[in-house]
């Protein structure tokens, strides 16, 4: 609690005291009045002193000004009980609206609490100096002890460790480095010391990066929130004529037809509808659900840019996404080893030597070949490597002529190659110019990305659509594993845009486009979806900027996670807003007409809000979504 | 020109007041406040200069709200 907060918690609570001490005492009239005034003004006297000024100020639909004219109403009336109790209960209610907002402030900043205070700056006698991380230099080596935050994005030159990416990615398993691994700032070094030569100046690096993202998120506003504004604006003015109405005319009506006026009653029902007047917890819980909204969700990994986003989120119904990157690891490996029967060769001895022949070539695919051969390969064994630029490789390994290439390699060494359908790259072997197999290399299809798309269709996308580059037959390959709805492949990113603009039109206007994408490249798609979701902002620049949510990590799964948890903050918010507005017309009509009386209406103000404020911060909690 | 100031208010409704006094406020293009950061960011017309523009948009926001606080130094 802060100062003020205390202080005004000390003030209720005497006045509480008074008001339970003066219940007991049997005092009368004058004495009475002066007794109650000792609470009244303990707990309100700043109330009265804003409305004052408020007054001179011409501003008369401000709270404090209907608060006072409410319990001056009330102690007039001789209900100095309830005139008292209204002012207390007001108060409470302020208290509790600023410690709850005041602490979800908290929470929310240390879910993201990754700002770097310091980076050990690394000596020429080998000894450390700890500076603000804004003076260090690119190209400077900087110690990251054990436990320490990883202060600015950099090449790890001495050490090995295990880095915490949770704070940045949601992800719990940590990820080891050693010499040469890049690694980024906000992580936190948990094992081994390390030495990081930075690449990135302090405010260009990953955790500046994101801290601008998130602490400028939720700048632009839903239109659950405008509308809110709207309605307080209208609100206040609306009962407070209300209440005048309430006040004169039922009784002037009733002098005309002869009756007795009954000031008092109308006048006390009038100061009812001045205490339900105050729009507060519609004003507070409304933003307050959006924020602990984006709060869990950053806390899952997920970025969102803007409450109106995570509004617009909840409605998506087509989601269209990149191949490369986004459903698959973007990194080749060997799929297929497909040996030729008549050879006698089989699937190790071919990847064998296909991966000699490959040996001192830095292709993807020559790389991917190595790897699955899964040793370290023996440059000895191969000798008279030649590269043939388009078709592929020769070489002799272990005294056989092994030839690795495509189709019109085989057609040069006078081999049919046979027809294989593959939705990856297929690398044909003759040994010593026998046609030998193929090995089929294709991208690896992410281990999520199947879950991914059922887990979009299970909470309720209607489309998923695959916009990728790649080949046709590579792209349907990708798209029937994962049971994607659509599929268009051969596109240049221009032609991603026309097929999203076409997407778009093809829709209604309620239900949302999400695009995601890694991107680099899809930088237009993404602005011109209604959301753009970027894949991994780790180290990709232009994620950051061109999409509305950035997953941190690149989790397929995510989409829907993020969806699901855009549903249940809007949920959350409609909740709030039929059930503050229900309850404060139903007590407006039972108090006009004299059912409820002032402490109903002080539930209908302070209860409600309350209520209101404990369920918005019910939208931090997304973690089992 | 945009620019972001920190704030102190102590209620949403009147983060509300403050922003639509913000808005009325000559040399302002447009102001959103944001109660959850405490934040007012502000676009600036054309050739309107913040460090005069700053204080009349306190001065609009005291009317509407006395208990508030735009840091602008």
């Amino acid at each position: 609690m802060t100062k003020k907060q205390k202080k005004m918690l000390v003030r209720i609570l005497i006045a509480a005291a008074c008001i339970v001490v003066l219940e007991l005492l049997p005092v009368e009239g004058a004495l009475k009045f002066a007794l109650y005034m000792i609470p009244y003004l303990v707990v309100g006297y700043d109330i009265l002193k804003k409305a004052g000024k408020g007054i001179l100020k011409r501003q008369v639909f401000d709270e404090n000004f209907l608060m006072a004219l409410a319990t001056v109403g009330a102690i007039a009336l001789g209900e100095y009980t309830e005139g008292v109790a209204v002012m207390l209960f007001y108060q409470i209610g302020e208290l509790f609206q600023s410690y709850a907002v005041g602490k979800s402030r908290r929470n929310i900043t240390e879910l993201m609490d990754i700002r770097p205070d310091y980076a050990n700056l690394l000596l020429e006698d080998g000894s450390t100096e700890r500076v603000d991380p804004d003076d260090v230099e690119i190209g400077t080596v900087i110690v990251v002890e054990p436990g320490e935050k990883v202060p600015i994005d950099g090449v790890v030159v001495e050490g090995r460790s295990a880095l915490d990416t949770a704070a940045l990615t949601g992800e719990s398993v940590p990820r080891n480095v050693s010499v040469g691994d890049e690694i980024i700032s906000g992580c936190i070094n948990q094992t081994g010391l390390l030495k990081i030569e930075t690449t990135k100046e302090f405010g260009e690096s990953t955790v500046s990066k994101i801290l601008d993202l998130v602490e400028n998120a939720s700048s632009q506003k839903s239109r659950s929130e405008a509308f809110i504004s709207r309605f307080a604006k209208v609100y206040t003015p609306a009962v407070v004529y209300a209440a005048l109405a309430l006040a004169f005319v039922p009784p002037i009506v009733r002098l005309l037809m002869g009756m007795p006026a009954e000031w008092m009653t109308w006048i006390y029902r009038a100061l009812t509808f001045l205490v339900i007047s105050c729009p507060c917890a519609l004003v507070i819980s409304i933003p307050l659900s959006f924020f602990a909204g984006i709060g869990g969700a950053s806390k899952e990994g997920v970025l969102v840019k803007g409450s109106n986003y995570l509004e617009a989120l909840s409605q998506t119904k087509v989601v269209a996404f990149d191949k490369t990157g986004t459903m698959t690891e973007g990194v080749f490996e060997v799929a297929n080893v497909v040996p030729a029967e008549e050879s006698g060769i089989n699937k190790e001895t071919l990847v064998e030597l296909a991966a000699y022949a490959e040996i001192h070539s830095s292709h993807p695919i020559a790389e991917s070949l190595i790897k699955a051969y899964g040793r370290e390969p023996e440059a000895g064994r191969v000798q008279d490597v030649a590269e043939y630029s388009g078709h592929g490789v020769k070489a002799v390994v272990d005294g056989r002529e092994v030839c690795v290439g495509n189709t019109k390699m085989m057609a040069q060494l006078g081999l049919a190659a046979p027809q294989v359908v593959s939705g990856g790259t297929v690398v044909f072997v003759a040994v010593d110019r026998v046609y030998a197999g193929y090995i089929e290399i294709s991208d690896r299809v992410k281990k999520t990305a199947a879950e991914a798309i059922s887990a979009l269709k299970k909470v309720g996308v209607r489309k998923t659509v695959m916009l990728t580059g790649d080949r046709q037959q590579a792209a349907e390959a990708v798209g029937k594993e994962l049971q994607v709805d659509e599929i268009f492949a051969e596109l240049l990113p221009a032609d991603k845009v026309t097929r999203v603009e076409q997407l778009l039109s093809e829709k209604s206007e309620k239900e949302k486009l999400v695009f995601v994408g890694d991107g680099i490249n899809d930088a237009p798609v993404l602005s011109r979806a209604d959301i753009g979701i970027a894949m991994g902002a780790m180290g990709s620049d232009a994620a950051i900027e061109a999409a509305d949510v950035v997953l941190m990590d690149d989790d397929p799964k995510k989409i829907a996670k993020a969806i699901k948890i855009s549903r249940k903050c809007m949920r959350i918010v409609y909740e709030n807003i039929y059930f503050a507005i229900g309850v404060k017309l139903i007590c407006l009509v039972l108090g006009a007409l004299g059912v409820a009386n002032m402490w109903v209406a002080i539930f209908a103000d302070v209860g409600v809000m309350v209520i209101a404020v404990c369920n918005a911060i019910r939208a931090l909690r997304v973690k089992n979504l | 020109m945009k620019k972001t100031y920190k704030i102190d208010v102590d209620c949403a409704n009147c983060a509300n007041k403050m922003e639509e006094a913000a808005n009325k406020t000559e040399g302002v293009k447009s102001a959103v406040v944001n109660f959850m950061t405490l934040k007012m960011k502000v676009e600036f017309e054309d050739g309107a200069d913040p460090a005069e523009v700053m204080p009349r948009v306190l001065e609009n926001c005291k009317i509407v709200e006395d208990d508030c606080e735009i840091f602008f130094d």
